[in-house]
This record gives C-alpha cells, structure tokens and sequence, in this order.
C-alpha cells in the first residue's frame, strides 16, 4: 500500500515504514538506544529527503523511548536525579548543536561532518564495548572468577557530590552534566537520540550498573528528542507527521517486544551485540566515504 | 457595433494555416494520501481553414512542465582519501518534472533554432546562467542534474509517443510519477512542419495536495509550534498506548 507522505513529497511503501519501525524499535527496547543511528541512515536509503528524515526521526524516537521507559518505570530502573542532570546538560547541549548544524549547513559540508561524526563515534564505542563485553563474557565463563570491584579514579575527587541511590553512586554531578552536553550536541547534530553514546559513558565513565542505565538513558532522550522535534518543526519545517505516525506504530510495538527480550539476556550479552550493530553501521557509513560513489553528482536546494 | 468591431479585429489576427485545438483529460491533479503517480491524456485536433499543405509531413510535440525552482548541484572529489563534496553549480532554474512527447525522433522533426526560441527539450528547459570561476566544465553539471531527474522518471524524453492520425487528430498520456510535487503545471502543445513550429498552444494543470495533505502541510507550515506539538502529542500518546496494551496481554 503506497502513501504519499505529505512533507517529505515522496509516496512511500506504508508497510515498509512500519516494518522499519517493528525492528528499529526492537533493537531500542533491548539496548536502551533510541536507534536513531539506525533508522535515520534507513531512512534517507528509501529515499526520505535527509532533512526530512532527521527531524522525524526525533519525533519518531520520542514515541518509542516512552514507551520503553515506561516498561522501566515500573521495575524502578530508572534514576530520575541521574537523569535529571544528564537531561539539564543535554537542553544545553542540543541548543548549541542546532546552532553548529546551521553554520556547517551553510558551509555546505553538512553532510560530510554527520558521516563523519557517525564514523568516528560507532567506530570508537564499538570497538571498545566489543572488547570491554568479550573480556567480561570470558571471565564470567570461568568457574570461580572474582568480579571486578568499582575502582577509584579521577572522577571521585571532582567538587559538588550528589548521591544518586537507585544507581548506588556518590558521585559529583559535574561528569554526568558534561556526558549530557556532550550527547546533547551530537544528538542535534547527527539527528539520533545519542543512546549509543550515552549508554556507555554511563557505564564505563560513570559507573552505573547496566539495567538502571537503559531507563535512565530513554529518560533523557525523550526531553532532548522532544526539544529537538520542537526546534525543527518551528524553523525548518520537516517533521512529517503521516512519517512518523508509521514508523512510530511499529516502533512503540517493536520497543515493547525489545525490552522483554533484554530482561531476559545477560547484560554482558546485551553488550556485546550492541557492539556488533554499531560496528556493523560504522562499516557501511565508513565505506560510503571510502569507495568511488557510482553517482558523483548530487541535488540540493538551490536560491541561497 | 460591437460586430462591427469584432469583425474587425478578427481580421486584423495573422491568418494561420493550421492551428491546434486540444483537451486534457484533467486539468487538476489531486495528491491524496494514497497517491501513487498519475496518468494525464493530453488529446486534441488540428484544425484547418484550407486543405493541408503538401510537402513536409506534419508533426506534434507535446510538453509537460513542473514549476521551475533553482537547483544546487554538487559533486564529489577524493580529498584527503575520502570523497567529499567539492564543486557546486547553481542551476537557476530546472522544472521539477518535465516530460516531452513526439511523433517522432526529435532532432529529426525540430530544428536547433527552433528549440531554441521555444525551449522545448531538455536541456532547454533547464536555464543555467553562471558558474563560478573555478568550475570549468559547468554543462557536466546540468546534464549531471538531467541524469538523476531522469533516473527517478522526473524528466522523461519520449519520442514517438504522440499518436497522430491523417494529420488531424492527435492523442498522447504523460505519466506523472508518486513522487510529484505540487505547483502550476503546464501543457504545451506544438505544430511542427519542415522543422518550424507553425502553432503553439499552452494549457495548464494544478497539480496540489488535498484533504489531509493538504491539512497537514498547512498547518506544519502556518502554525509549526502546534503541528510540532501535536506530533509530540502524538508519539506520546502511541508510546503510552503500546505500553498499556501490552501490560494488558500480560496480565
């Protein structure tokens, strides 16, 4: 059944879209990512305009992050002050990444520095959390190992401690503010919700533990997606709501299914698979800068 | 008087030999939400004040143009080992669609000078102007620009397609594709003998969204806080909905 999506001004298979949104809110539920890494390079691949595709994705992700949070809600693995902080720095953030994306717009090279971005950020996390997962599957694997105590570092001797109970930390708010500036900036900037980032600086850099780090994370990524929505819907024009409608329909099922599946998977596991996607999107957006495109020309809007 | 004075200024018109008359099956093209391309038929006769002329034989080039917008062409070069985005060409104006059916080959039934002066074929529709300095091979740019429009069946050249019948009547269907945007389109038919065109006529087609569509895209761009709020609305709405119903088949 074809559609004729009314912002982006391209008929569209409707059961794709919501066969995109069914796996992408899967893989969302399960990882705690808003899988907006994923969906938005689907997106322009079906031939969604990119700044069609990136604003409604936002919106799309706040759909599916709810929904998924609200599963969390419920076993109370989600750390509201944690998330709060992450979420002040992430409004911070994503207000000066619209300000970035614009000037590199009119740059022109826009599109280069989203790939790029893409590029480096899967690249490095995943191989990372590839490496990080397959050591502790390994260790988990042997009978009678000890697991690792939470070490000391830097991060313990910063000012202004909060106690973060559902997380078990004592912890200053300063790092998790700037992980959320930080996600914030590439969210408005690559179009995606920034799970992928976000969930393994909470683990790694701040050491929460893995199940409350998926709820706090979809907490932060609804305000900052919601935000995100709201800025382009009022200056670009291009949220398409026939789009998002469809893909949020399979997302929200999708990310229910999803988060069923990663409560009965171990979170080493859980891990170790989202490295391999991650790693696997870093290749094929890797390649598309690499190889000679069998189209050297490309269409934007002129009249500037 | 009036007569008198109607009379006088049909007399004053230059005497056309030939002259086309036409109809089209539509004159409005309506995107609904199930849009999925369309087909124009695009018909009409030649009509003659004298038997017609030997020699030459007589034949028909029908267009159909979208509204014209400038387009930014770009193109990619290897820098630093990647391929990025180098070169731009503005072409100022390139119609959205464009689509040119004949009765047969065109350069063999219209003359260059004669495209010229009515713009009819591809690359003549398209006005490019300037490029800057550092671009030497600008007309790479716009065939590049006739390429892609073509291969996603925006511009399609179309020769003998127009069906012409003892010169008098002729008949052809344009396709317009699912991913068509709307605007003032128009129709142009042309009379070509010997090369020249001997009558002109233009129709036009409105081609625009309507019902919900049309709905959305007015509210998306007159009140976008609210069409920007209702969309969050409803992804929340849907969030929330999924959540219950499937707490609901749990338990």
């Amino acid at each position: 059944m074809q559609i004729y999506l009314p912002i982006a001004e391209v008929s569209v298979n409707a059961f794709l879209l919501l066969g995109l949104g069914g796996i992408v809110g899967i893989l969302s539920g399960m990882f705690g990512v808003g899988g907006g890494f994923l969906m938005t390079p689907l997106l322009f691949f079906i031939g969604i305009p990119p700044a069609v595709a990136v604003a409604t994705e936002a919106n799309q992700i706040v759909a599916s992050s709810f929904s998924g949070v609200l599963a969390h809600f419920r076993r109370k693995t989600v750390d509201f002050r944690m998330g709060t902080v992450l979420l002040i720095g992430g409004l911070i953030g994503a207000a000066f990444g619209v300000q970035l994306f614009n000037t590199l717009k009119q740059a022109g090279q826009v599109d280069l520095l989203v790939k790029l971005c893409y590029v480096v950020f899967l690249g490095i996390i995943g191989t990372l959390m590839f490496i990080e997962s397959l050591n502790a599957l390994r260790r988990s694997n042997k009978p009678g190992a000890t697991t690792q105590r939470k070490k000391h570092n830097w991060i313990h001797a910063l000012p202004f401690k909060v106690k973060f109970r559902t997380s078990g930390l004592y912890i200053s708010v300063i790092p998790p503010l700037i992980v959320g500036v930080f996600v914030g900036v590439l969210a408005a900037i690559m179009g995606v919700g920034g799970g992928f980032v976000m969930v393994p600086a909470m683990i790694y850099l701040l050491g929460m533990p893995t199940k409350v780090v998926i709820g706090t994370s979809l907490f932060q990524i609804i305000f900052v997606t919601a935000f995100t929505t709201l800025m382009h819907a009022t200056t670009n024009y291009t949220v398409d709501m026939a789009l998002a409608v469809l893909l949020l329909v399979g997302g929200v099922v999708g990310a229910q299914i999803g988060t069923r599946i990663g409560l009965k998977m171990k979170a080493e596991q859980l891990r170790i698979l989202l490295a391999i996607l991650v790693l696997s999107v870093c290749a094929k957006l890797a390649m598309d800068l690499l190889l000679e495109p069998s189209e050297l020309y490309n269409l934007g809007d002129g009249g500037h | 008087m009036l007569r008198a004075l109607v009379l006088m200024f049909l007399m004053t018109l230059p005497v056309q030999a030939e002259e086309v008359v036409t109809g089209l099956s539509q004159n409005r093209v309506a995107i609904t939400a199930n849009f999925d391309g369309s087909e124009i038929l695009i018909f009409g006769a030649v009509k003659r004040d004298k038997p017609a002329p030997t020699g030459a034989a007589l034949e028909v080039i029908v267009t159909v143009a979208g509204p014209s917008k400038p387009v930014m062409v770009r193109r990619k070069a290897k820098r630093w080992g990647i391929w990025v985005n180098a070169d731009a060409v503005e072409v100022d104006a390139a119609p959205s669609f464009y689509a040119v059916a004949t009765t047969g080959p065109f350069n063999d039934i219209l003359k260059n000078t004669e495209d010229l002066r009515y713009k009819i074929s591809i690359p003549r529709a398209i006005r490019s102007v300037g490029a800057p300095m550092t671009v030497l091979d600008s007309a790479s740019f716009s065939n590049a620009l006739i390429r892609i429009r073509t291969a996603k069946g925006l511009y399609q050249l179309r020769p003998g397609t127009v069906e012409l019948d003892q010169e008098t009547l002729f008949k052809t269907s344009v396709a317009l594709p699912s991913n068509l945007t709307e605007g003032d389109y128009s129709a142009r038919i042309f009379l070509i003998r010997d090369g020249v065109v001997v009558d002109a006529h233009e129709t036009a087609i409105e081609v625009s969204k309507v019902g919900l569509e049309r709905w959305l895209y007015t509210l998306a761009h007159e009140k976008p806080l609210i069409y920007g709020l209702l969309s969050l609305f409803i992804a929340i709405v849907a969030g929330w909905g999924a959540s219950a119903v499937f707490r609901y088949i749990r338990t």
